[in-house]
């Protein structure tokens, strides 16, 4: 059966990727995307990036003009958050006291700022880095004299931002409670050399150090930042980067199920068959075995985007899409293909000391991710090889002189040695 | 502005104006002609605006640099001798009557 209304909570990179998606497959139903924040929709990316260098400006941050949404006959409803969703009625209701009905549902509420549970993290001058409104707020203070900014968290937008406001010359202190940087992210290889890199540009990082409490003038305006082990770090701009929490709350309280997001099937439904969950919301199955994941890249979002469009237009395919990310800090290109959380193997292939190499990592034998620094090539074969499953053993990747140019152009019969 | 032609592999074709300083990539976009996906939104990171200049195509482009050269490596349809990443193809009144072909998967 057709649907004739796809209703899409969240008007961010998922949600406006699934309305346009389901015009470009021939959806002809009403489609109606809510978003709560007020701007039209934009790419997040940028936002720790060029955006706070004034290299990238508002309009290079929309993903689409507000003519695109009336030639594509979506209906933008900006500015209005969904609160409740009635799964009987299939209605949802706004905010503003408005209701729409549907036939099917996707949920692409993202995810918010992980809070940081000290004293003082209240004060003016924390702040953290999520929406348009967060970047231009930072982006006004980062536009001046230098300050002394304190990030805690090196995850990410952390680093990025430690790099962006480093090049925009301002004293640069970065606090973070595990032994290395972007631990759960990257191999402690890449995780040692970048952190080299960020100390080569002047960053101060600090590992293994926990913020115990936030200090401020008697007009509320942040000054300290104090360290469990008792340091006192002056800082007059602090920014909290430690993680996000997936906006599950409308589904939980609708009755769906969720656990640090909300959880859907293979093909991305929720616990309610007309029900849909995207992008850093979602908690979907990794085509690994019984293994439930999170991710939040721009390429899961629309990726899922895509996939939840042709469900609704009728190709039911399960997402098994090659997860990839992109980030940009200290001038360096670093992107990752592949999940390397559990590897048990690496092999380093490029130059570390040139900044080009591609860590390729193995788990039991068999290449789960690929990390690569300034080898662009690197890092599309490694998607397309992860997909295919046509990737080099360690051995192979081992030998003097491979690279995965070469090897990606080679006839697989001349691939040594087989693979059973 | 140029007027630009996408064509899809099943032979239609979407014919747009594109005003400066967007790019063929962005073009695409702001008219939904399907199959562009340009998921890092124009950085050269994620060879997802692949496109094949028409063979016969006199319109002049600007030189591939490195960085879309390595990119063209990792598209998901084959790469070829006119191949090129639509976020690194700036509009110009040069450009008009540009036609490119969209392959068949961006990923
Ligand atoms: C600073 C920064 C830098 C990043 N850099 C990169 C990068 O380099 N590469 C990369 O791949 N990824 C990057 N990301 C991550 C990427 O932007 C996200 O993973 C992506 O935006 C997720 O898309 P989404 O649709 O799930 O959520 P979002 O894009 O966050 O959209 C969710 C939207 O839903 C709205 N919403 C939530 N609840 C409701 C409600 N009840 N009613 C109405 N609206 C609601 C929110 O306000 C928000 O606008 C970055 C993120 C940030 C913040
Ligand atoms: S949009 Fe990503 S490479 Fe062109």
């Amino acid at each position: 059966m057709a649907s004739r209304s796809v209703a899409v909570i969240g008007a961010g990179q998922g949600g406006l990727d699934t309305a346009a998606a389901l015009r470009a497959k021939g959806y002809d139903g009403r489609i109606t995307l809510v978003g709560e924040e007020p701007a039209l929709p934009y790419q997040r990316p940028p936002l720790s990036k060029g955006f706070l260098t004034g290299a990238i400006g508002h309009a290079d941050l929309t993903l689409r003009t507000e003519s695109f949404f009336e030639a594509q006959d979506i209906e933008l409803v900006t500015g209005d958050r969904a609160c409740h969703i009635d799964l009987f009625g299939s209605r949802i209701e706004l905010a503003s006291g408005g209701r729409l009905d549907y036939d099917r549902l996707v949920l692409a509420t993202g995810s918010r700022p992980r809070p940081l549970p000290v004293p003082g993290a209240d004060l003016n001058g924390v702040l953290t880095l999520r929406t348009l409104a967060d970047a231009e707020a930072l982006r006004a203070l980062l536009d001046g004299p230098p300050r002394q900014v304190a990030i805690v968290g090196a995850g990410f937008v952390g680093l990025e931002l430690a790099s962006t406001a480093r090049s925009l010359g301002h004293e640069v202190t970065v606090v973070e409670a595990q032994a290395r940087v972007l631990a759960r992210a990257l191999t402690p290889q890449l995780s040692r050399w970048l952190a080299d890199r960020h100390r080569q540009q002047g960053v101060r990082l600090l590992t293994n150090s926990e913020v115990a409490a936030l200090y401020g003038s008697a007009s509320g305006q942040v000054e300290v930042l104090q360290l469990r082990d008792g340091t006192r770090l002056p800082a007059d701009l602090v920014v909290i980067g430690i993680g996000v929490l997936p906006r599950t709350e409308l589904a939980a309280d609708a009755g769906l199920l969720v656990g640090d997001g909300v959880i859907v099937d293979p093909r991305l439904r929720t616990t309610d068959r007309s029900v849909y969950a995207i992008g850093d919301c979602a908690r979907f199955p990794d085509s690994g075995p019984g293994r439930h994941i999170r991710l939040e890249s721009v390429q899961n979002a629309s990726g899922q985007a895509r996939c939840v469009a042709a469900a609704i237009c009728g190709d039911d395919a399960p997402y098994t899409a090659v997860p990839w990310f992109w980030s940009e800090q200290c001038a360096l290109r670093l992107q990752m293909a592949g999940l390397t959380a559990d590897h048990d193997e690496t092999v380093t292939v490029g130059d570390p000391d040139e900044g080009r190499f591609s860590v390729l990592c193995y788990r039991e034998g068999t290449l789960v991710g690929v990390e690569s620094v300034g080898r662009p090539a690197d890092h599309g074969i490694a998607r397309r090889l992860l997909a295919t499953g046509a990737w080099p053993t360690a051995d192979e990747a081992r030998a003097p002189g491979f690279n995965l140019k070469s090897f990606a152009l080679k006839p697989p019969s001349q691939r040594l040695p087989a693979r059973a | 502005m140029a007027k630009i032609t996408y064509q899809h592999p099943n032979g239609t074709i979407t014919v747009v104006d594109v005003q400066a300083p967007n790019t063929v990539m962005r073009g695409a976009k702001l008219n939904n002609v399907d199959g562009i996906e340009a998921q890092c939104g124009g950085s050269a990171q994620c060879g997802t605006c692949h496109v094949y200049i028409d063979e016969a195509s006199t319109v002049p482009l600007p030189p591939m640099d490195e960085v879309e050269d390595d990119v063209l490596y990792g598209t998901a349809c084959p790469r070829r001798e006119n191949s090129r990443l639509s976020c690194q193809l700036p509009v110009t009144d040069d450009l008009d009557g540009l036609l490119v072909h969209l392959p068949e998967a961006q990923s």
